[in-house]
């Protein structure tokens, strides 16, 4: 059983050459991207109009879901961090324009010019710490507060994600929350191991009707039995816009102040020019419990 | 990369507080025509930042742009303007050249028409 593509190697050194023409030449792999294409921009609920939108393709690889994009008459702009891909991309002569970039460092879009976002299987990435340098939690920040800033009021976002296990997945969520986003998790087939596909959905925008989060797809004839729900929270949908309040501070979660924080706020004490006890190796002791 | 992109993409070097326009330095410009959508050029004029558009046209050569935004009520009428609206924001292609930002000089290379936007470590 092969184990996760995260678990293996960072985006951009696991979809090299031989990867990325093996991903784009599978018929299967083409068909599901094609259909969790389709359903994640389903799931953007844009107007009905016939009017082409500017949406967002983020780890767009290949162009396999940017070309569904262009199918449903849209311009994109599509975002990936491995050439390899992106190549393969420009040999399909895919419409969308491409930029080599980590979405983890922030898009650089300008406020407000995206009308939706889709990604499909890309979003999980963010959660792994590749270079000794990258915390997740910052590349979730800057992901998430420069896509809510470069989405237009009422846009919507429709990530198709293979999350880890629960925790990945409600990490996800918590950022992209605190970054003001509104929305949940929609989940198709949820009883099917093979056909179950988890999406989140975000708006970007006052909550209103059209925030709703919609209902996932079920297999016909399956009901959502009050004994089964005991054990899967999920159902057909969780919408858990409720419960990640922005918080308007984060508590900081530190074990007390070490010695080298001591040591740091007695240098920059020193530097302003009060005078400060010596640094010995009773600085930031641990003292015993009563003291 | 077309100038449509062009117009939406900004430097996100920490500490730069206006990235936007990003210069561009052409080497190699394509010309590939595509079906024109009224719709379309409706729905993003308003997004434009004309300025920086007409710059960026005129960088790649293309002069026909006028100064100043029209009324958005021009690209019902005036089907001239809209060809021309069409041309330098769909069809001019940048396939090899530079993207700089406009605060720290900083170049992203552009291959094969891709930009290249990785920032480094410490630009992050």
């Amino acid at each position: 059983m092969s184990s996760r593509p995260e678990l293996q190697a960072p985006p951009e050194i696991f979809y090299d050459d031989t990867e990325a023409r093996k991903y784009t030449s599978s018929s299967r792999i083409v068909e599901i991207q094609a259909k969790l294409s389709e359903r994640a921009v389903e799931l953007l609920a844009l107007p009905d109009d016939g009017v082409p939108r500017l949406l967002l393709d983020i780890g767009c690889g290949s162009g396999l879901s940017g070309e569904t994009l262009t199918e449903n008459g849209h311009q994109w702009i599509g975002l990936d961090i491995s050439q390899s891909m992106l190549d393969i991309a420009l040999e399909r002569e895919v419409e969308g324009d491409l930029i080599l970039g980590d979405m983890g460092q922030g898009l650089g879009l300008r406020p407000g010019v995206i009308d939706g976002a889709i990604s499909i299987s890309a979003i999980q990435w963010l959660c792994n710490a590749d270079k000794s340098s990258h915390e997740p939690r910052l590349r979730l920040k800057a992901f998430f507060g420069s896509l809510y800033k470069c989405l237009a009021r009422g846009a919507r976002a429709a990530f198709q994600v293979y999350p880890e296990n629960l925790a990945q997945r409600e990490l996800i969520l918590s950022y992209a929350m605190r970054a003001g986003f509104a929305g949940g998790v929609v989940v198709d087939f949820p009883h099917s191991t093979k056909k179950r596909k988890e999406y989140i959905v975000l708006t970007c925008g006052p909550p209103s009707i059209s925030t709703a989060v919609p209902k996932g797809k079920v297999e016909e004839g399956e009901s959502c039995s009050d004994d089964e729900s005991s054990g899967d929270e999920e159902n057909q949908t969780v919408s858990i816009s409720d419960r990640h309040r922005p918080r308007k501070k984060q508590k900081t979660n530190k074990k007390g102040k070490g010695r080298e924080w001591i040591l740091r706020k007695k240098e920059q004490m020193r530097r302003k020019g009060n005078t400060v006890p010596p640094d010995t190796k009773y600085t930031g002791r641990k003292r015993k419990a009563r003291f | 990369m077309r100038l449509l992109t062009h117009n939406m993409l900004s430097s996100n070097i920490k500490g730069v507080t206006n990235g936007f326009p990003l210069r561009i330095e052409a080497e190699k410009v394509v010309e590939k025509q595509v079906e024109i959508n009224q719709d379309f050029l409706k729905s993003i004029f308003p997004k434009i930042e004309w300025k920086a558009f007409v710059d960026a046209s005129r960088t790649l050569g293309y002069a026909e742009l006028p100064e100043e935004a029209p009324e958005p009520s021009v690209l019902e009428s005036d089907h001239e303007f809209l060809g021309k609206f069409h041309h330098a924001l769909l069809e001019l292609h940048i396939e090899e050249g530079t993207l700089v930002c406009p605060e720290t000089g900083r170049k992203f290379p552009i291959n094969k028409g891709i930009p290249n936007m990785l920032l480094h470590e410490d630009e992050v």
